[in-house]
C-alpha cells in the first residue's frame, strides 16, 4: 500500500485526496439533515393523521421545515464541488 | 474501462458553448432558453387574460388555478390577507421558476436554467432588497434594526435577557442578512444540480450498456433507462415543489418584515 502510494506522482495523490475529502465532505453534511428530515416528515404525518383536515396547512409547514433543514445539506453538496474543483 | 463507461465532468454538464458574442454577453443556449422562458410567461398570461370568459376553459383555466394555487396555498398561508397586493411579484416568481426549472426535463434542451448559480443568486438577491425595503418602510430604518437584532423574549427580567441578546443578537443578524439570501438561492441552484446530474448518470450509464462491447450486458441497459424515466417524473416533481418552496421562502419573508412579532 504504501509502496504504491510512494509510486504515485505528488499531484495525483492529492486530487485524489481531494476526491475523498469531498465525498466526506458530502457525507457528513448530509448525515444530520437526513435525520432531520425524518423527523420533520414523521411529525408531519402524525398530525395529519391525527386531524386530517388540517391536511393543507400541515403540509405547507412541512415543505418550508423540509426546506430549511434540507438547506444543510444542500451547502454540503455545494461544498464538495467546489473542494473538487 | 471495460463498460466504456466514462462519465464527464460536471463543468462540461453544465457549460455550453457560446453561440456568439463574448465576454459577459456571450449568449450561450441557457441565454436562449431565459429569453424563451420570459416570452413563455408572459404569453401564457396575456393569451389567458385576453378572454376573460365567467367559465373559464383551456388556457384561462390553468391561468386562473395557478393564480388560486399563489394567492390560497402561498400568500394567504404566510403573509396573511394584506398579502394579497403582492400577487402579481408571486405570481411571477413561481410562474418563471417553474418555466426555469421545467427545461430540465423538456427534450432537446434538458438543461435546468436554475443549475447555473447566477440565476438563483440574482433571484434571491432581488428578494433580499425587496424584504428589507420592506422592513424598513413599515417599521422605520432603526425599528426594522430593532426587531431584526432584539426579537421580544416575552416576560424575563432585565439581567436575565443581556446574556441571552449577546447569543440571540448576531445569530439573527447573519441569518437574516446573509444566511437567508444564500439559502434562497444555493437550495434552488444545488437542488436543480444534483437533479441534472442523477439524470446525466442514468443517461450516460444506459447509453454505455445498450452499446456495450459484451453482448450480454446489453440486455441489462433496460434497467437503468427505466429508472431514467421514473426520475424524469420525479424531477418534474422536484422543479414544481422548488419553484413552491422559493416562492413562499420569498414570501415568508416579506410577510415577517411586513408584521414582526411582538
Amino acid at each position: 500500500m504504501l509502496q504504491l502510494l510512494a509510486e504515485q506522482q505528488a499531484g495525483e495523490l492529492a486530487s485524489g485526496l481531494k476526491t475523498v475529502g469531498a465525498g466526506i465532505v458530502y457525507g457528513g453534511a448530509a448525515i444530520g439533515p437526513g435525520i432531520g428530515i425524518g423527523i420533520v416528515v414523521g411529525n408531519a404525518i402524525t398530525a395529519m393523521a391525527r386531524q386530517p383536515e388540517a391536511s393543507g396547512p400541515v403540509r405547507t409547514t412541512m415543505f418550508l421545515g423540509i426546506a430549511f433543514t434540507e438547506a444543510l445539506a444542500l451547502f454540503g453538496f455545494v461544498l464538495a464541488f467546489l473542494l473538487k474543483g | 474501462m471495460t463498460l466504456g463507461l466514462e462519465f464527464p465532468a460536471v463543468s462540461q454538464l453544465v457549460q455550453w458553448k457560446v453561440l456568439f458574442g463574448s465576454g459577459p454577453f456571450a449568449v450561450t443556449r441557457v441565454t436562449i432558453q431565459i429569453v424563451l422562458s420570459v416570452i413563455i410567461v408572459i404569453a401564457f398570461f396575456v393569451i389567458a387574460g385576453r378572454k376573460k370568459n365567467l367559465v373559464p376553459t383551456g388556457v384561462q383555466n390553468l391561468a386562473e388555478s395557478t393564480v388560486d394555487f399563489v394567492q390560497e396555498g402561498i400568500i394567504l398561508e404566510s403573509m396573511g390577507p394584506e398579502g394579497l397586493s403582492w400577487t402579481p411579484f408571486m405570481l411571477t416568481l413561481f410562474s418563471f421558476i417553474l418555466v426555469l426549472n421545467l427545461w430540465e426535463v423538456i427534450p432537446v434542451f434538458q438543461m435546468p436554467v436554475t443549475a447555473h448559480i447566477a440565476i438563483p443568486a440574482e433571484l434571491a438577491i432581488l428578494v433580499w432588497v425587496l424584504f428589507n425595503t420592506v422592513g424598513i418602510k413599515t417599521q422605520g430604518f432603526f425599528g426594522y434594526l430593532k426587531t431584526m437584532a432584539f426579537p421580544p423574549l416575552g416576560d424575563m427580567s432585565l439581567l436575565g435577557k443581556i446574556p441571552l441578546y449577546c447569543l440571540i443578537t448576531p445569530i439573527e443578524i447573519i441569518s437574516t442578512l446573509f444566511v437567508r439570501p444564500l439559502s434562497l438561492a444555493v437550495r434552488l441552484f444545488a437542488n436543480m444540480l444534483a437533479g441534472h446530474l442523477l439524470l446525466a448518470t442514468f443517461a450516460v450509464l444506459s447509453a454505455a450498456m445498450f452499446t456495450a462491447d459484451a453482448i450480454y450486458l446489453r440486455p441489462f441497459g433496460v434497467l437503468p433507462f427505466a429508472l431514467l424515466i421514473a426520475l424524469t417524473g420525479f424531477e418534474v416533481l422536484v422543479a414544481a415543489l422548488q419553484a413552491f418552496i422559493f416562492t413562499i421562502l420569498a414570501a415568508v419573508y416579506i410577510g415577517l418584515a411586513m408584521h414582526p412579532e411582538h
